[in-house]
């Protein structure tokens, strides 16, 4: 086979495969993108919520993309914890300045980064949250601690539309 | 395939196997030397089938009433229960049915790791199985999600989470599994389509799976090759028919105890909460037949590796007719491997309790201990031990030791020969 010169042929055999395997990826791509998020679920994709009426040291949660947001307007005794707390102590460094722009208000995905539970508030050796399913503790500002979650709750892309109102998304 | 050329007696089947050879397969299936030594253990395989073929009925039924909605879904499955004419009995015998179908899956693969089963030349045998247990496991994650109550919804939420441990692709990996920013109502339609799905699938493996066997021929208690068909051989009707029947009726004595007396006492009571994305249950487990591997996967404190670890547990039987280095197959005549054997029983029971408690202080040791041990048993004692063990002569066939003149001196014989 191999000491066999290539002829006219073999190229028209490559050519047909390679052109075969094109056509073959054209079709299979739609029917594996299908299941991807249609464009109904990405229409939902920003939400507005009225804070307020949330207190100091209270969290409200709501829903955006089906999944709990976690709006903590924090005290002041939170926020010296977050921020007195040294770099090489988190697992995933973040700067509390950096994941709370205003730092009495702190936006959070309320989903662990393990595997997708929801922490419970006011929960945990760090004063902050705790996942129920495998034991993952996160601090005042949602940075992960002690556990087996890898990386510090998101913090989604939010603003203040005013001063009462902030919009996900 | 047995030896003999089938004629069919009637004029219309020869003319019919003729032109389609059913009646000749038939022959076979009926005619198929087996060992006549096959015990108990044996009959698990028929068990399976009538476990397949009920899930496969009861799931048809449940199909037409249930409804794959977030919205629906929870409501249907009441409905299910309260409304349909024996709806309760047809969903409990589904939902049970899982669990007996786990039951005997694993007898069925203990009973292989007993006496060898999975060992040459029967490993593609093996092999069909291992996938056909993955696929058991995909359908009873997917199936246990369908009624959208707290547990399916979290369960599918932590599961689908483990695809994420992948790096660079697995948040893609994930939101294309969901369909969504989070479990929600495309990923319940997709895992009913699925779970429709699926036991189709384990049914041409199983036809598989009985091909490969039917090629050797079944394993026994003593582990030799036999001659087939031989004195040591019975064919399969009437005899193993009549066993397997007797051992499928002590079965549904079980099955009907579950569906009857105590329904939802494998369940969770979670689930007839309906889902909330909000809330998370304060205990999240898995059904009982997938606790060894949650155990494995918690007893791991970085995330990626516990999924790796728990996705090695399983695959890692696949390599097993290679790891297994010794040449005789029955634990019967490996006195070593014997204890070893129930050892391995007893640590996979202790993962399987352990994943039901939570994970902290003395269990989170005891499942890192049990981890560290399952795999020690096929990654160096399994290797190692085909070398090391001094093994008990085994006999030249079934009937010798009971018929033959002088067993001892033709074990004895036989000894000699294994130990070159």
């Amino acid at each position: 086979m191999s000491d066999k010169k290539p002829e006219r042929r073999d190229f028209l055999f490559t050519a047909s495969y390679a052109v075969g395997v094109v056509g073959v990826a054209a079709v299979v791509w739609p029917l594996v993108d299908q299941m991807n998020p249609d464009a109904s679920v990405k229409a939902l994709a920003s939400t507005e919520v009225d804070v307020s009426s949330v207190q100091p040291g209270n969290t409200i949660t709501v829903l955006w993309r089906g999944k709990p947001v976690f709006i903590r307007r924090r005290t002041q005794d939170e926020i010296s914890e977050a921020r007195s707390v040294k770099m090489e102590d988190l697992k995933h460094p973040e700067k509390d300045e950096d994941r709370a722009k205003d730092p009495q208000w702190l936006v959070m995905l309320g989903v662990c980064t393990h595997l997708g539970c929801v922490p419970l508030n006011d929960k945990g050796d760090y004063d902050g949250w705790f996942c129920p399913c495998h034991g993952s503790h996160y601090d005042t500002s949602g940075r992960i601690r002690k556990g087996p979650a890898p990386l510090n709750m998101e913090v989604p892309k939010y603003e203040f539309v005013n001063a009462n109102t902030i919009k996900i998304g | 395939m047995s030896d003999h050329e089938y004629v069919p007696s009637s004029k219309f089947g020869k003319w019919f196997n003729d032109r389609l050879p059913l009646l000749t397969l038939a022959s076979h299936l009926t005619d198929y030397p087996t060992p006549k030594n096959l015990n108990y253990w044996w009959t698990f395989g028929g068990i399976l089938t009538f476990c397949l073929i009920t899930q496969i009925v009861t799931g048809l039924t449940l199909a037409m009433h249930y409804i794959a909605h977030a919205d629906m879904a929870f409501e249907s499955v009441e409905h299910i229960m309260r409304d349909v004419n024996y709806g309760w009995l047809i969903r409990y015998i589904h939902a049970n049915g899982a669990s007996m179908f786990f039951l005997a899956v694993y007898i069925h693969i203990f009973r292989s790791l007993f006496y060898g089963s999975y060992k040459s030349p029967r490993e593609i045998i093996w092999i069909i199985g291992i996938i056909i247990y993955l696929l058991m496991m995909a359908a009873a994650f997917m199936g246990y999600v369908l009624p959208w109550g707290q547990m399916s919804f979290w369960g599918a939420t932590v599961i689908t989470n483990l695809f994420s441990a992948i790096p660079l692709v697995g948040e893609g990996i994930v939101t294309w599994l969901w369909g969504g920013y989070s479990v929600d109502n495309p990923t319940l339609t997709r895992f009913f389509t699925l779970h429709y799905l699926i036991p189709f699938l384990i049914l041409g493996l199983v036809v598989l799976h009985i091909w490969a066997l039917h090629v050797p021929g079944n394993n026994n208690p003593v582990g030799i090759d036999i001659k087939k068909p031989s004195k040591d051989t019975v064919p399969f009707h009437p005899y193993i028919v009549i066993k397997d029947g007797f051992a499928l009726l002590m079965f549904m004595i079980v099955f009907a105890f579950f569906v009857f007396y105590s329904p939802n006492i494998l369940g969770h009571a979670d689930n007839y909460i309906e889902a909330n994305p909000m809330v998370t249950p304060a205990h999240i487990v898995p059904e009982w037949y997938l606790l060894p591997f949650y155990a494995i996967l918690r007893s791991v404190p970085d995330k990626l590796l516990g999924v790796v670890a728990m996705l090695s547990a399983i695959l890692i039987l696949a390599a097993l007719p290679w790891l297994d280095t010794s040449k005789i197959r029955s634990a019967v005549f490996r006195p070593l491997y014997k204890q070893f054997y129930w050892i391995l029983v007893a640590d996979v029971l202790i993962l399987g309790y352990i994943g039901a408690m939570p994970a902290e202080g003395l269990y989170l040791l005891i499942a890192r201990v049990a981890t560290a041990y399952y795999f020690l048993h096929f990654l160096v004692i399994l290797p190692v031990l085909g070398f090391k063990e001094k093994t008990i002569p085994v006999p030249l066939s079934i009937t010798e030791p009971i018929l033959g003149g002088s067993p001892n001196l033709a074990m004895a014989k036989n000894k000699e020969s294994l130990n070159k």
